[in-house]
């Protein structure tokens, strides 16, 4: 089974622009309610929580949409290691979205804390209460947070680069169908 | 791959270069942007971090220690509900049912070892878990108000309270302008006038401080106040004994033996129009109060070993039925917790980068 059309079918184009603009408000909300005091604090940690789990749910959504529908090709003439960063920093992105609400959520169910989407739906615990888990957890979801931006600014200017500089069809085959 | 080879031959160097930058400038304002708002680049932000800082600062770092109200002890017990705060409030703890409470009494400061008369406030922390697996987390203090309404106010109140290199304690001249600055602090300067250090946790009121809101079934709205008020009135036990600096546990053992401790959880309505973001200022005395059920306390283990140790008592923490009100020390409180919390957490599982011996306060006193 091969891509021929040079694009992405159009629910992964559109699951990957929802969850770019979701994945990235929700880097800001994290970093954000964890350098405040003010009721900024509150309300994004409010936002922070069921945000995650519609990303997790988008996620392996989107994982089964990519395993039944095969990429387009990067171009031949793509060198090697652009070849190996590309698919290297795809897989990550994917592991990251679906790692990071998993790893907030097992935190959370470690440090003893109900996991409240609103104020009255609870999910249940995933991890037992545990002091040390709920500290490594809770550093894990700051460094992987670090690596998913970092990902995130390779992977956005590798889609300019692609765009602007090669203008060889990747960044256009999660845009616009191109005229033959 | 109709148009390939690529097109980078069919840029001039001019354009190709002004494409390079151009994706430079993009990458570099979504870096400069995320660092401003994680608040490495916002360096006159207050952070929760900043705030436990300065904590360490004033007392030093007793590693695996709450940075403050650092030395206290578990206890545990159930909260039983009597249904009067039900027209108010649909957490189910209110409902005429038994609620499980593991709870702390503490004494405010960093020090895990200070003596328990160093300090005239006293305090306790519940986190009661409902049947429905909601919980309902909160730090009271033996105060009715707060010295300060604002985080600000609070950090500048450490920094002031920052002990001399010299001396050792803090500059009374620095103590004494951030009161001029902070006439708002009047009220709880006046009960710490008169306040002496008890010598039971158990005779002891303990005050919610901040406003928070009920919520009925009907989606009604009550802003409140709460107190834990004591049973235990009696100062029979009142004369410690002279030098053994943890009285407050001893004596609380001691009760505990002879049977369960309780106190009233008084609920105070406010009236329309009275202030919720104000922790320095009580409401009017004649606000209607209820009595919404009682605590009791039947258990006290140290807090080392004891099931408190692992429990940030974060006061935003609240059942379907109860919210923060717009006070806003209450999500600072929120935010610092967790700092702390983190912080202990981590130094119990020696990861790297945290402290693991005992610092003195910082700077260090040079001879």
């Amino acid at each position: 089974m091969s891509n021929t059309t040079g694009m992405f079918v159009l629910s992964a184009r559109i699951l990957h622009w929802l969850m770019a603009v979701l994945i990235l408000a929700m880097l800001f909300i994290g970093i954000g309610m964890v350098a405040s005091v003010s009721e900024r604090h509150e309300w994004l940690i409010h936002i922070h929580k069921p945000l995650g789990i519609a990303i997790l749910i988008l996620a392996v959504l989107r994982l089964a949409i990519r395993l039944r529908n095969p990429a387009p090709p990067l171009p031949a003439d793509l060198p090697w290691l652009q070849k190996l960063a590309a698919h290297a920093s795809h897989w990550l992105l994917y592991g990251l979205m679906i790692a990071m609400p998993l790893i907030g959520w097992a935190m959370l169910s470690a440090g003893g804390y109900p996991v409240m989407l609103s104020d009255s739906l609870r999910l249940p615990p995933i991890f037992p209460t545990n002091a040390i888990a709920f500290a490594i957890l809770r550093q894990l979801h700051t460094v992987l947070a670090m690596l998913l931006f970092l990902t995130f600014l390779a992977h956005m200017a590798a889609a300019l680069y692609h765009g602007l500089i090669r203008r060889d069809g990747v960044l256009s085959s999660m845009t616009h169908r191109r005229k033959p | 791959m109709s148009d390939s080879p690529s097109s980078l031959f069919r840029m001039t160097p001019k354009r190709q270069a002004g494409a390079f930058l151009l994706i430079a400038a993009i990458v570099a304002a979504f870096a400069l942007l995320f660092g401003y708002v994680g608040g490495w680049l916002a360096p006159h932000r207050l952070t929760p971090k900043r705030i436990v800082n300065q904590f360490q600062k004033n007392a030093g770092v007793f590693p695996g220690y709450r940075r403050n109200h650092a030395k206290g002890v578990c206890v545990s017990g159930y909260f039983e509900g009597n249904g009067n705060a039900v027209p108010y409030s649909m957490a189910q703890v209110f409902t005429r049912s038994r609620t499980p409470v593991v709870g702390r009494f503490a004494i405010p400061g960093s020090n895990p070892y200070a003596p328990d008369g160093s300090v005239p406030i006293r305090s306790l922390a519940l986190r009661f878990t409902q049947a429905d697996g909601q919980q309902w987390r909160t730090g009271m203090n033996a105060m009715p108000v707060f010295p300060v309404s604002t985080p600000q106010a609070f950090y500048a109140q450490l920094k002031a309270t920052q002990p001399d290199p010299a001396t050792g304690k803090p500059d009374p001249s620095k103590v004494a302008a951030f009161f001029a600055a902070h006439p708002e602090a009047a009220a709880f300067r006046a009960w710490a006038k008169t306040a002496k250090p008890s010598a039971s946790f158990a005779t002891e009121s303990y005050h919610s401080i901040n406003a928070f809101i009920f919520i009925n079934a009907a989606g009604q709205r009550q802003a409140v106040r709460w107190v834990m008020a004591p049973v235990a009135t009696d100062a029979s036990h009142d004369i410690h004994k002279a030098g053994d600096p943890n009285y407050l546990a001893a004596d609380l053992s001691q009760r505990l033996a002879n049977g369960p401790l309780r106190w009233h959880l008084m609920v105070t309505l406010a009236n329309p129009g009275d202030p919720t973001n104000d922790a320095t200022r009580t409401w009017p005395a004649d606000r209607r109060s209820i009595d919404a059920g009682t605590l009791v306390i039947d258990h006290t283990t140290p807090q080392e070993s004891g099931p408190c140790r692992d429990i940030n008592y974060d006061p935003t923490v609240l059942p379907d039925g109860i919210e923060i009100s717009d006070d806003p020390l209450l999500p600072a409180r929120s935010a610092a917790y967790a700092a702390s919390y983190l912080r202990r957490t981590s130094e119990e599982a020696h990861l790297p980068g945290t402290t693991q011996t005992p610092t003195k306060p910082a700077p260090e006193a040079t001879p």
